[in-house]
């Protein structure tokens, strides 16, 4: 993962309108050779318009990107043939073997027979795809659909790599396949750039990551900068069998030093900038009576600092992106 | 050289994911014949008519056959986004669009020559012009296809692309001097039969096998390249717009 001072991606006041709305509105980054960047905001915010303008899909109706130093607006094509693009929906041919698929695609970016047969093979291999390489891809699973169109991406052995939500909507083992060839990827030297609404994942994954929200980046930062934002926080988290909403509320009322929520069903989450003293906190909910299952202190996430930065609750997000996608949207 | 790797794996995978399904193979042996058998049932004139029906023939295979499949491929692989993957590709669109028409066009002039084989049995065609009558038809498939070019880029659905392609492909059959003279027309009719490229390519068939044509050999071949380049043009105009937003 060693980015150096070179920008392989670099963009400038990139805005786009869609009628009323303003879907991307004057970003501004930069992504450097061999970093894993990524792109974080929740439905609607302006991921998918980024990726489509930055690799020549949509065009941008202000702004300037640079990749590897080319200028897109002057010369696109040499520009894509420099990106491997893995859309958010798995789009390979259904009526080709996955072996096929990705030697057409080799051959999109001018590879020659012998080459592309022989780098779809190792690819098939890597992905763990070799048993289904005759197989027509209509046939595969969601997840095998997923690491194919992720080999086909590279399959041209890009150095600027777009992956465009890779984990949505396949089963927790592959998704957790995916993430380990992306480490890889990356490791290997090539530039990922990453739109994602797992924030763990970007947090695993990525050096740097931006928050775009309503078409605008309001946070562009490293990992660890990111997270040295919570710094000097401490979360507990109550495990009760009962009323977590009217609990926090006596909580707050108890302890108007102490931030409380109700995470989700009988699970509340305490927070404070002193240390939380767990012991009057459980006396209070069992006074109240609640059944304290478990408390436990937990580390404060990227999830939090997104919370923060963003206003947006990260779970909603989650469970919209996956709405739309098992619905069909993107 | 490297654009033309991507031009001919283009024009191969469709050709042998689309137009060398058996289906489809079947449907372009089926149509010509069901045409042939129909008009020469309904002349009654026995087999003196075949040099008669088969420009007419000849051009509703290679029109039907091209409309049809161009316009439900490009909006079926739009529809599945796969045609994302060939904008994205490093290759001018120009030649991507002729690599996604060309088997549309070879699918056409293939399909004309199954009125052709058949006829050959059944009647004399050492009269033909062969010279004249196989540029033609190129002609007649390629401003056909790229009439499918234009159905699909302005359709969305599948079913939108075979309802929009009869709005174009009934009114030709029926006015560009195929079947029934262009003379015949009623004279409000008559200038709209000019505006369409089957007229100009149904004169050089009548030409070539009958010695029939009425327009300048010249005059056909021009104005069918130039219906191609303006129908090629606009297309990639519209990819242009609606496409890459």
């Amino acid at each position: 993962m060693a980015a150096d001072g070179k920008a392989a991606i670099e963009v400038h006041g990139l805005a786009k309108q869609f009628g009323e709305v303003q879907a991307v509105a004057g970003v501004d980054f930069d992504v450097r050779e061999g970093e894993l960047f990524g792109f974080l905001g929740p439905n609607g915010a302006g991921k998918t318009t980024t990726i489509n303008i930055l690799t020549g899909l949509a065009r941008p109706d202000a702004g300037t990107i640079r990749i590897a130093g080319i200028d897109c607006s002057k010369n696109p094509k040499a520009a894509q043939h420099l990106m491997g693009i893995v859309p958010d929906e798995s789009n390979l041919y259904p009526e080709l073997t996955g072996l096929d698929n990705l030697c057409f695609c080799g051959a999109l970016y001018g590879m020659v027979q012998r080459e592309r047969e022989v780098r779809a093979c190792e690819l098939l291999g890597t992905f763990g795809l070799a048993d289904a390489a005759d197989r027509k891809f209509a046939t595969y699973s969601r997840g095998m659909k997923r690491r194919l169109t992720i080999a086909a991406g590279i399959t041209h052995r890009p150095p600027i790599l777009f992956l465009d939500e890779p984990t949505t909507g396949i089963d927790v083992a592959s998704a957790r396949q995916v993430r380990g060839l992306i480490a890889d990827l990356s490791r290997g030297g090539t530039t990922i750039f990453l739109t994602t609404h797992y924030i763990e994942e970007a947090e695993r994954l990525c050096r740097r990551i931006a928050f775009i929200v309503k078409g605008r980046i309001v946070r562009t930062d490293t990992v660890e900068d990111l997270m040295r934002q919570t710094d000097g926080r401490h979360v507990v988290q109550f495990a009760v069998s009962n009323g977590a909403a009217g609990l926090c509320e006596a909580i707050r009322g108890e302890f108007p030093n102490l931030q409380c929520q109700a995470v989700k069903d009988g699970v509340i989450r305490v927070e404070s900038s002193e240390p939380v003293r767990v012991g009057p906190l459980v006396r209070l909910l069992e006074d109240r009576g609640a059944e304290v299952a478990e408390a436990r202190k937990v580390r404060p996430s990227l999830e939090d600092v997104f919370v923060e930065v963003t206003g947006i609750e990260a779970g909603a997000m989650k469970q919209e992106k996956e709405k739309a996608k098992m619905g069909g949207g993107a | 050289m490297k654009a033309w790797i991507a031009f001919w794996s283009i024009l191969a995978k469709d050709l042998r994911a689309y137009y060398l399904k058996p289906p489809n193979i079947s449907w372009g042996l089926i149509f010509p014949l069901a045409w042939t058998g129909m008009f020469f049932i309904r002349s009654g004139a026995g087999l003196d008519s075949i040099p008669a029906l088969l420009p007419g023939v000849m051009a509703v295979s290679v029109l039907f056959g091209t409309t049809s499949l161009l316009s439900v491929t490009v909006t079926f692989e739009k529809r599945g986004r796969s045609f994302e993957r060939l904008l994205l590709a490093p290759i001018p669109l120009e030649l991507l669009m002729l690599a996604k028409t060309a088997g549309a066009i070879l699918f056409g002039v293939a399909n004309a020559f199954v009125p052709v084989v058949l006829a050959a049995f059944l009647a004399d065609l050492s009269g033909v012009a062969w010279g004249w009558l196989i540029p033609a038809i190129v002609l007649i498939a390629v401003s056909s296809t790229f009439l499918g070019l234009f159905i699909a880029v302005s359709v969305s659905e599948v079913f939108e692309a075979q309802t929009f392609s009869n709005f174009f492909r009934f009114p030709m059959l029926f006015l560009c001097g195929l079947f029934f003279p262009i003379e015949q027309l009623p004279v409000w009719l008559r200038p709209l039969s000019y505006v369409l490229p089957l007229t100009y390519g149904a004169d050089v068939l009548h030409g070539s096998i009958r010695g029939a044509g009425r327009l300048p050999l010249a005059l056909d071949f021009g104005l069918l390249a130039t219906f191609c380049v303006i129908l090629f043009a606009v297309s990639l105009r519209n990819i242009r717009r609606k496409w890459i937003v």
